[in-house]
C-alpha cells in the first residue's frame, strides 16, 4: 500500500533559474506542483467570473446567477458581521473565500491540494492577522490596549482576563492556519487510507480460499471512499466560509473597538 | 522498549484530545438544533454562529492532530 503522505510530496514542475535581489538574497523562482496548482486556482476563479459577468444582463443568465450568488452571500456576511463600513474590507475577505475555495476544490478533482501546506496556510493566516493589526493601528491608535481590556470588568478580573485575552490574540494566526492545514491534511489522509484498504484487501482476496470473503471489505471500503468523498466536498466549502467569517470576526473586533453593535 | 515504538503510542495518545473536540463539537449542534427545532424562524439566521462556534471548537483538536503529526514526523 501506498503511503497516504506520498500526495503531499512537494515535486518541482518547472525549474526556473535562481534570482538574486539586492538586500534579500536569492530567491528560487521554480514552479512546484503547490505553486501549479494555486496559479490554476486563481486562474479558474478570474476564467469564471469574467465569463460570467461578460453578457451581464437585467435578467441573469444561469452563470450571472451563480456569480452574483456568491457575491451577494459574503457581501450579507461581511456586514452582517462587521456592519455599515463592512463593506470597505469585503473585496479582501471575498478574495481569500474564493481563493481557498477554489484551492479545497482543486485537491478534490485530482489536482495537488494547496491548502494541505502549512506554507500556505500559514501566509494566508498571518496576511489576515497582519491586516487586522494594520487596521487596528490605524483606526485606533493607542487604543489597541482595550482589545486585551474588556470595558466593565473590575480590576481585580482584569489580572486574569488580560493576559488571557492577550494570549488567545497571538494564537488566532495560529489556529487559522492550523484549523484549514489540519482539516484539508486529514481529509485527504482518510481518503487515501480506505482508497489503500481497496486495493490491499482486493490483492488479499485473490489469493483465493478464505481470503475470498476480502472482496466484502474492499467493496465497504469503497463505499466509504464514496461517502467521505461527498463528506470533503461539504468540508471544502466549509473551511472556505469558516477562514471568510473569522476573518470578518478578526477584522470587526478592530474597526467597532470599544462600541458593539 | 524502543524509543520507536514509544514514538507511535505518543502519537496516538496526542490524539486523544480530539475526544474534548468531538464532545464540543457535538454539544454546539444538539444545541443549535434543540433551538432550532422550537423556534424554527430564527434558526437561518444563526447559522454563521453555529459554524464560527464549530470552528473554533474543533481548532482544538485539529491542535491534537497536528500535535500526533509532529510527535509522529520529526
Amino acid at each position: 500500500m501506498a503511503s497516504p503522505m506520498h500526495q503531499f510530496e512537494i515535486q518541482p514542475v518547472l525549474t526556473l533559474p535562481t534570482v538574486n535581489v539586492p538586500g534579500i538574497g536569492a530567491i528560487d523562482l521554480s514552479i512546484n506542483n503547490s505553486i501549479m496548482s494555486m496559479l490554476i486556482a486563481a486562474a479558474l476563479i478570474v476564467a469564471f467570473f469574467t465569463i460570467a459577468t461578460a453578457k451581464s444582463a437585467v435578467v441573469p443568465g444561469r452563470l450571472q446567477v451563480m456569480a452574483e450568488g456568491i457575491f451577494s452571500y459574503i457581501d450579507d456576511l461581511v456586514t452582517g458581521i462587521i456592519g455599515h463600513e463592512g463593506r470597505t474590507f469585503f473585496p479582501y475577505v471575498f478574495t481569500v473565500f474564493l481563493f481557498v475555495l477554489a484551492m479545497n476544490f482543486l485537491g478534490l478533482f485530482l489536482m495537488f491540494t494547496s491548502t494541505s501546506q502549512l506554507a500556505v496556510t500559514a501566509t494566508l493566516g498571518g496576511m489576515t492577522i497582519l491586516l487586522v493589526l494594520l487596521i487596528g493601528f490605524i483606526r485606533n491608535g493607542a487604543n489597541m490596549y482595550k482589545l486585551f481590556v474588556p470595558a466593565g470588568v473590575p480590576w481585580y478580573m482584569l489580572i486574569l482576563v488580560t493576559p488571557i485575552e492577550f494570549i488567545s490574540f497571538l494564537l488566532r494566526p495560529v489556529t487559522l492556519a492550523l484549523r484549514l492545514f489540519g482539516n484539508m491534511l486529514g481529509g485527504h489522509v482518510a481518503l487515501k487510507v480506505f482508497a489503500g484498504f481497496v486495493v490491499s484487501l482486493s490483492a488479499l482476496a485473490a489469493t483465493g480460499g478464505i481470503a475470498t470473503l476480502g472482496y466484502a471489505g474492499a467493496a465497504l471500503s469503497l463505499g466509504g471512499v464514496v461517502a467521505l468523498t461527498a463528506l470533503e466536498f461539504l468540508v471544502a466549502f466549509l473551511q472556505a466560509f469558516v477562514f471568510a467569517v473569522l476573518t470578518c470576526v478578526y477584522l470587526n473586533d478592530v474597526v467597532n473597538l470599544g462600541h458593539h453593535h | 522498549m524502543e524509543a520507536e515504538a514509544a514514538k507511535y503510542i505518543g502519537a496516538g495518545l496526542a490524539t486523544l484530545g480530539m475526544i474534548g473536540a468531538g464532545i464540543g463539537v457535538g454539544t454546539i449542534f444538539s444545541g443549535f438544533l434543540q433551538g432550532a427545532t422550537r423556534n424554527p424562524s430564527a434558526a437561518g439566521g444563526q447559522f454563521t454562529n453555529l459554524i464560527l462556534g464549530a470552528a473554533l471548537t474543533e481548532a482544538l483538536g485539529i491542535l491534537a492532530f497536528v500535535l500526533g503529526l509532529l510527535i509522529l514526523f520529526s
